[in-house]
């Protein structure tokens, strides 16, 4: 039987219930919500005086009513010590999402921590230490003493290289403004840090190098932008699901011709159609269905490109466009470099061919086309797709219309982030909405979409280098001795993790069995044995998160953190769009936001350094006396970020789920704080003299290392991503019924052809195994899968799809996730929990 | 935002769809008058018994119109020709679920061909022959399913709803 909850009713939010601001946790879009909260011993009634939507509750709502709140957006949770209902549900009002709630955003209020209706209780309330041989709970200041001491002792032994963290680098839950700052202050101001990683990548680097490197940050439009332009084209991503309501409250009403007014309105001088789409992707995804229903076949592309040829795509797409005289030679003249290579240019260009960082240099349009010149034969061929699709392609991106110059948005995302040659692909892209002076302008804009919300402020990274250190290799090599880890879990989120879990639990387990040497309570003798194990190539790990994790597992010491709502919380979204979520509830036991606990270990560690005497380097912790996150805030957005002088939490409430778009350029007469809606209006890029740059992208095959050989060896393409129902919340949803119900194993998206020659049923669990590890998957059969190209679910924690992604990177290493092969063999038949479930396509299928 | 606002009236229509049917269907229950009426056993809030049809009236296959618990609240009856999740009758095929999307209040329509209710506001699909389950969308539950009874005369009655309604705070009004 299908999971159902079997409630009835529920209770009715008063007119006098508070109300909070608040943002989803999970993706990039930030939907704004709307919480409410009012004493659990009371209701409102379903007279329109008694309810706070002031409606007749007792009659049936209409569709997309305000006055409806599901089950999963209801709870009950402490606020101030005190038990509360809690309603967390879409703000209708809130430009993002127009009302709309995804099936993630829509479950925060059941994704709470409550003991009275036993949602989250998974939850960490309590600093845990490894004592007698399992971990148990002490307090902070046990905690952060055990920690200061051995952090310190590595490092007087081993210098901070001997310190290796993981951190988020992002906004929504698990990081934010404040908390990046705190960890920030703490690894890269009181300490120079260089073995640290993020949260999915094995380096401290930028995911999007070449964009910034050309001088156009990555979210450089408005979503207002995917409304108004005439072709939208979507790279490596599956909108529908992993920015399901951009998608819905935006890409949508362009397809289906529902902002041709505002078009006319907004950019009266030129012609207007309903928008198109092109999507690059080599699976058929929900997204393309969708877009297909609503624009109709004849206005959709669907290029559906050998995997990990991309860049031969956008090359071909910039020769053809060149060749036919529709680039916009006035943007290229003013904005950017220019036509002619200029000499001596600046800054780094690794992937130039024969580049190497000594050796820099920025041609000119000329040059680049020169270089990177592809036919559309060439394109078709290598790609895969009809030539006459390349050339569909690029007439719906810059054939002019009526004379005009055509309005085209570029959305990429991991497809071609965590894919082949990410720093020339992304390159070839951003060429292409270059030379069609696409950036800064409307219905234009060159985009990653997106996974988190982002939330950086930290003092300079510049020490870490470029390239960053290459932080699993040189675990899995037996660098480091002490690992701090905050909001990250490797275990199912880093590639090749077969071999990397294999090496952190030997490691750990070394520290483990040392520990259990000692009594706990003499801490010189524990400290002491801690460090002769670090000598033998032991690892002592410490985990800070908000819930139990896989790696949690092999760690010594736990840190409970609070999330967003528990704490107030500021981040921003793919348009920029800067919000707070304010704290509506307490967080679980003497759980404490991130900034805060790096505040208090960096106390911790400034007191143990003056123990020892060691008053220069105990000086470099100081400045962390904070006690709110309102005090991290302001030291760190308010006074590093740029136009941070303008925004300050009471500025944001007032501002509500619209905040404004960053940068802050002001403050208007009524005290809200004036932003930035598209960077580059005024054709300043960011490069030193303002001018975007072109690059050289020139194809060379998989350029990751052992790529080419995995293909020839394994007759599985092992494609991999997101999924609708889980989407940055597995780390909620591993014990959420209504997701494990329908995913209790990662799907593998499968060609039925493809299944009956390896003599596969539906629902069957297969090894998916090569050169790199092995993981399992449950089979999910697709009719509209290629032959011997399989998608399977990402960052499941039932099946690690890392296991099977071997460790080469680009040179800035960049995992490449996507372009993995494998072999598949049957394990079991499908076990009881998922002979319950459907299925049937995920394509929606019209009446 | 045209095909919005349509979809919203189509929903309403839809609605009010639901009043006539289920006009038909208490008369049908007025003419019961004096027939034991199955009620739903102790739950938070008392479900109306209802008579939606005589096994007679279903074919396999094809959506049988009803509505429950009350007029404005459209579902429909399937036979589906071989035993599914919460299945009654003889053949224990007989299912009944609201056709209100629970995501945002949309009506679904029934896809004979692979069995499932889809919903044109948002891609959501449920699979009728697999207790409603959501393939795929945004809805934050499965698909609301009736409790069904069959008695000796073959009559079809429901006597609750496995999740919260759309539109409603309670699936009683009142």
């Amino acid at each position: 039987m299908a999971y159902k909850r079997n409630v009835d009713r529920l209770p009715i939010i008063p007119p006098d219930a508070k109300e909070h601001v608040a943002m989803c946790h999970f993706c990039i879009v930030g939907c704004g919500y709307k919480v409410y909260t009012w004493d659990a011993n009371r209701e409102g009634g379903t007279a329109p005086s008694e309810n706070i939507f002031g409606v007749d509750l007792s009659k049936q709502q209409p569709a997309d009513s305000p006055a409806w709140y599901a089950p999963s957006m209801y709870n009950i949770v402490k606020q101030n010590g005190r038990d509360v209902h809690i309603v967390i549900k879409p703000d209708p009002d809130c430009v993002v999402n127009k009302g709309l709630g995804s099936i993630r955003g829509a479950r925060l209020g059941e994704l709470s921590y409550s003991t009275i209706t036993g949602t989250q209780t998974k939850r960490l309330t309590d600093p845990m230490v490894w004592r007698y041989g399992q971990m148990q709970p002490t307090s902070w200041d046990d905690a952060l003493d055990l920690v200061a001491r051995v952090t310190v002792r590595v490092i007087k032994e081993y210098g901070e290289d001997g310190l290796f963290v993981s951190a988020f680098d992002h906004g929504g839950a698990g990081g934010g403004y404040e908390n990046t700052w705190g960890t920030g202050k703490l690894y890269f101001g009181a300490m120079k840090v260089r073995n640290i990683r993020i949260h999915n990548r094995p380096a401290y680097n930028s995911e999007v190098h070449a964009s910034r490197d050309m001088g156009v940050g990555e979210l450089n439009n408005a979503y207002e932008d995917a409304e108004l332009a005439d072709t939208i084209v979507a790279i490596g991503t599956n909108a529908l699901e992993t920015q399901t309501n951009y998608f819905l409250a935006h890409w949508v009403p362009n397809l289906r011709g529902e902002t041709l007014e505002k078009k006319k309105q907004l950019l009266p001088d030129e012609p207007h159609e309903p928008g198109r789409i092109i999507i690059v992707d080599p699976r058929r995804t929900v997204t393309v269905n969708a877009c297909e229903v609503e624009a109709g076949k004849d206005r959709v592309l669907h290029l559906a490109i050998n995997s990990g040829t991309d860049l031969v795509l956008f090359n071909a797409l910039l020769t053809y466009i060149a060749d036919k005289g529709w680039i916009d030679r006035e943007f290229i003249e003013k904005y950017t470099v220019g036509f002619e290579t200029p000499p001596g240019e600046a800054p780094m260009f690794p992937a130039r061919p024969g580049g190497t960082f000594d050796e820099p240099r920025w041609p000119g349009f000329n040059e680049v086309l020169a270089a990177n010149r592809t036919s559309i034969e060439e394109a078709a061929q290598i790609c895969g797709v009809p030539a006459e699709d390349i050339v569909k392609a690029a007439h719906w991106i810059a054939e002019p219309k009526g004379g005009k110059r055509r309005r085209t948005m570029f959305g990429y995302e991991k497809g071609v982030i965590w894919g082949n040659d990410n720093y020339r692909t992304i390159g070839s892209i951003v060429n292409l909405a270059l030379a069609t002076g696409n950036i800064g302008r409307e219905g234009g804009g060159c985009v990653r979409l997106g996974g988190h919300q982002e939330g950086y402020v930290r003092p300079s990274d510049a020490h870490v280098g470029r390239p960053a250190p290459y932080v699993d290799q040189l675990l899995i090599s037996g660098k480091g001795g002490v690992h701090h880890i905050w909001g990250c879990d490797h275990y199912k989120t880093t590639l090749n993790a077969h071999e990397f879990k294999r090496v952190y639990k030997r490691r750990t387990d070394m520290v483990k069995d040392a520990m259990n040497s000692v009594p706990y309570g003499d801490r010189e003798a524990m400290v002491d044995a801690i460090m002769a194990a670090i000598r033998m190539g032991g690892l002592f790990a410490v985990d800070v998160d908000i819930v139990p994790t896989k790696i949690g597992q092999h760690c010594h010491v736990w840190l409970p953190a609070a999330t967003q709502g528990e704490m107030n919380l500021t981040s921003m979204n793919g348009e920029r769009r800067m919000r707070i979520t304010q704290r509506y509830m307490d967080p679980p036991g003497q759980a404490m936001p991130d900034c805060l606990i790096a505040a208090r270990l960096a106390n911790h560690m400034e007191r143990v350094l003056r123990e020892m005497g060691d008053h220069e380097y105990a000086d470099r912790f100081k400045g962390f006396d904070w006690k709110t996150e309102e005090d991290a805030f302001m030291d760190g957005y308010h006074k590093h970020a740029h136009g941070g002088e303008f925004v300050t939490y009471e500025r944001l409430i007032a501002m509500g789920t619209n905040g404004f778009q960053e940068p802050a350029q002001g403050i208007d007469a009524n005290g809200r704080i004036i932003g930035t809606p598209r960077l580059y209006a005024d054709g300043r890029f960011s490069t030193p003299d303002g001018k975007a740059r072109f690059m050289i992208t020139q194809w060379r095959g998989l350029q990751a290392p052992g790529k080419e050989e995995q293909k020839r060896r394994y007759r599985f393409l092992i494609n991999n991503g997101r999924a609708n129902a889980v989407w940055q919340s597995w780390y909620y949803d591993v014990d959420n019924r209504l997701v494990m119900d329908r995913w209790p194993y990662p799907f593998l998206e499968m060609n039925p052809e493809d299944m009956k020659e390896l003599g596969l049923q539906a629902g069957d669990i297969v090894e998916v195994y090569n050169d790199a590890g092995a993981t399992q998957a449950m089979v999910y059969p697709t009719p509209t899968a290629k032959r011997n190209e399989t998608f399977m679910l990402f960052a499941a924690p039932r099946g690690v799809m890392g296991n099977v992604v071997n460790d080469g990177v680009n040179e800035l290493v960049i995992p490449n996730y996507k372009q993995t092969w494998a072999n598949i063999r049957k394990i079991a038949d499908a076990p009881a929990d998922v002979r319950r479930i459907s299925f049937k396509s995920k394509e929606y299928r019209s009446a | 935002m045209k095909r919005c606002r349509l979809m919203v009236e189509v929903g309403r229509r839809q609605f009010l769809r639901g009043t006539a049917v289920t006009a038909a269907g208490a008369a049908a229950v007025a003419t019961m008058a004096g027939a034991a009426k199955p009620t739903r056993a102790a739950g938070a809030i008392a479900y109306p018994g209802k008579k939606l049809a005589n096994i007679r009236d279903l074919q396999v296959n094809v959506p049988f119109d009803v509505a429950y618990p009350d007029d404005d609240a459209p579902g429909v009856l399937l036979k589906m020709g071989h035993a599914v999740d919460g299945g009654v009758g003889p053949d224990g095929d007989i299912v009944g679920f609201s056709t209100i999307c629970p995501h945002k209040g949309f009506p679904l329509h029934y896809v004979a061909e692979d069995r499932t209710f889809n919903c044109p506001g948002h891609y959501s699909r449920f699979d009728a022959e697999k207790g409603g389950l959501q393939i795929w969308g945004q809805a934050t539950m499965n698909l609301p399913q009736y409790e069904l009874h069959v008695d000796e005369n073959g009559d079809i009655w429901a006597t609750g709803v496995d999740e919260l309604l759309y539109g409603r705070l309670s699936n009683v009004l009142g």
